[in-house]
């Protein structure tokens, strides 16, 4: 049946089956300032092919990272993505999979989130994976919810190196769960340990921290982790799944939870998503984890078979008492990290890791040749992402060098009015000599101008 | 259905042991029975407080999880760790290895209470 296109004849037939005289009467309780008299304010209709050319100028006129080189990161990053695994995605065996709940007709389906789950597992060095959560943020906050429900305890502390975004949809849950959030303030772009040290009262359930941190730096994961159980909190690292491939993954810092944002593997940069998380515990925390969880097991003449398995935590059966509201995970997203990481295998993902990790510091040293410019974390280590102090108002520059075609960094201004000279510059195995030369010298020109046009652009701008 | 004749019982399937001030708690042989295959029970921590008719704990079967009740206020003395390892316990032997928490009871006449076997046996009725 069709909702669209009634004839007069059917909005009479209606009309009468409610005993309604006429449409004017149906409407008569609508206040008349309510009411749009005449036609509608709207283009008039255009054919389909019309519609597709006006969207494609539109889409044109974006800048996006196929047609500038792009330096921004601050969570989600441009890394390459094979054609194969479009191709696998889309196929309609996984691209309308949904729950599988009944095994006997799920295999592949569950079988792919188990491969998922295992690949995490390595990669974190944890024992247990779910099957994804919504994004890196949400599996922050219900790994905040874990440990709060592990403790007892009801303050999560949160280092400022965790994604700004991240820490308010953490507060967020902590509203409505009932918990307190403290923030641990970075020194020299990393978390600092004396201060946590101060922090850690014995209320404290859990300590959040990420890996490499917002600011791109390298944490010390296992000073945060002692000084953590020492006062015997949960310690969380919330990590990047493409750094994890070279350092050492905070599972094997003693972490007691790993979650992170999936999108690296395999996921494109889109506006708003979609994401997917990450979450990993240790094996004796496997009846609080949220969300699903794949197993393996054997059917009754010994063949191997995949299930949904310990769904007694989720929802659709504990109810209200349930690990988390989740009832779902990030099927479609969860797979184009297990294809993706299936085709660049364990050495493919070190050579990404490195060749990015070259990247930025190539183009961090360089840039830091520049007079007026620096490292605004000194010599912290860091991996693919590091912050830039400009001698002016980063928005000039960010202005300047869109126009030679480079996505220049995330204004940390957005974040902090005080940072209004710093940017947040990532570098992807994906990025060009020619490209990050064209950056610098960019940001050399930029910065010889005198200062007074740099305030006279930034007046401009507000 | 075995329900012995020196425990006392709650109409929500726990019985009760009295020793002197503390009260050994598990679950009925008819509780295991219809739960089926006991796979994890989540208990208190020892000093923990307990009110009477509210929850202590949770039991997971395969495909369902259930409230524990406490049937008796008091602190928690003991919990059997056992069944960490070997939840089966609760199917297998209910009323000793299965036992689950030892209350050390606030008020101990709140005991007296409690149904019977007999008592107990007769909630069950059309179930039984």
């Amino acid at each position: 049946m069709s909702f669209v296109g009634r004839s007069e004849a059917e909005r009479r037939e209606m009309l009468q089956r409610i005993g309604a005289p006429s449409l004017e009467a149906l409407w008569a309780a609508i206040p008349p300032e309510f009411r749009v008299r005449g036609s509608l304010p709207v283009d008039a209709p255009l054919a389909e092919y019309e519609i597709a050319r006006r969207f494609a100028q539109w889409a044109e006129s974006n800048a996006d990272a196929n047609h500038y080189a792009c330096f921004l990161g601050a969570g989600v990053y441009d890394h390459f993505i094979p054609a194969a695994l479009r191709s696998l995605l889309s196929r309609s065996e996984f691209a309308t999979a949904y729950t599988p709940y009944q095994p006997e007709v799920s295999q592949g389906t569950l079988q792919s989130i188990f491969e998922y789950q295992s690949m995490i597992c390595e990669l974190t060095g944890m024992e247990v994976a779910n099957a994804s959560m919504y994004d890196g943020a949400t599996a922050c906050a219900e790994a905040a919810h874990l440990a709060i429900g592990a403790t007892g305890r009801r303050i999560v502390l949160v280092s400022e190196g965790v994604h700004p975004h991240y820490r308010e949809v953490v507060r967020t849950y902590a509203a409505a769960g009932s918990f307190e959030v403290r923030d641990v303030p970075l020194e020299r772009g990393a978390t600092a340990v004396p201060a946590l040290k101060r922090l850690l009262t014995p209320e404290v359930a859990a300590f959040l921290w990420a890996q490499p941190n917002f600011e791109g730096i390298v944490e010390d994961g296992l000073a945060l982790t002692e000084a953590t159980h020492a006062a015997g909190a949960y310690s969380i690292a919330s990590a990047d799944p493409v750094a994890l491939a070279v350092l050492q993954p905070p599972g094997k810092d003693g972490a007691d939870i790993v979650v992170g944002e999936g999108q690296p593997l395999g996921v494109p940069m889109g506006y708003g998503g979609p994401l997917v998380g990450f979450f990993s515990v240790r094996k004796s925390d496997v009846r609080r984890l949220p969300g699903r969880l794949a197993g393996v097991t054997v059917d009754l003449d010994g063949r191997r078979g995949f299930v949904l398995t310990l769904q007694t935590r989720e929802q659709h059966i504990r109810r209200e008492r349930a690990t988390s509201n989740i009832c779902t995970n990030q099927g479609l997203m969860a797979l184009a990290n297990t294809v993706h990481m299936a085709l660049l295998g364990a050495q493919g993902m070190r050579e990404v890791a490195l060749q990015s990790m070259e990247k930025a510091h190539y183009l961090a040293r360089r840039a830091a040749q520049v007079p007026g410019v620096s490292l605004a974390n000194g010599e912290a280590p860091y991996f693919r992402e590091f912050v830039l102090r400009l001698p002016g108002p980063a928005a000039g520059f960010l202005r300047a060098a869109e126009k030679r075609r480079i996505l220049a960094g995330v204004p940390l201004e957005r974040f902090d009015r005080a940072r209004s000279q710093e940017i947040l510059v990532a570098a992807t195995e994906k990025r060009t000599r020619e490209e990050m030369d064209r950056y610098v010298e960019t940001l050399a020109e930029w910065a010889r101008r005198p200062a007074k046009a740099k305030v006279e652009e930034a007046a401009c701008r507000s | 259905m075995k329900a012995p004749k020196d425990l006392k019982y709650t109409p929500s399937h726990e019985w009760v042991r009295v020793r002197g001030q503390e009260a050994e708690v598990g679950i009925t042989d008819f509780a295991q029975g219809e739960l089926g295959d006991v796979v994890f029970v989540e208990l208190p921590a020892v000093g923990t407080s307990v009110a009477r008719n509210k929850s202590f704990g949770t039991i997971d079967a395969v495909k369902t999880v259930s409230d524990l009740f406490a049937p008796l206020s008091g602190e928690v003395a003991a919990i059997n760790t056992e069944l960490k390892a070997n939840p089966a316990l609760i199917n297998q032997s209910p009323y000793e290895k299965g036992w689950m928490i030892r209350i050390k009871m606030a008020s101990p006449a709140e005991a007296d209470s409690l149904l019977s076997a007999e008592a107990y046996e007769k909630t069950l009725g059309a179930h039984a």
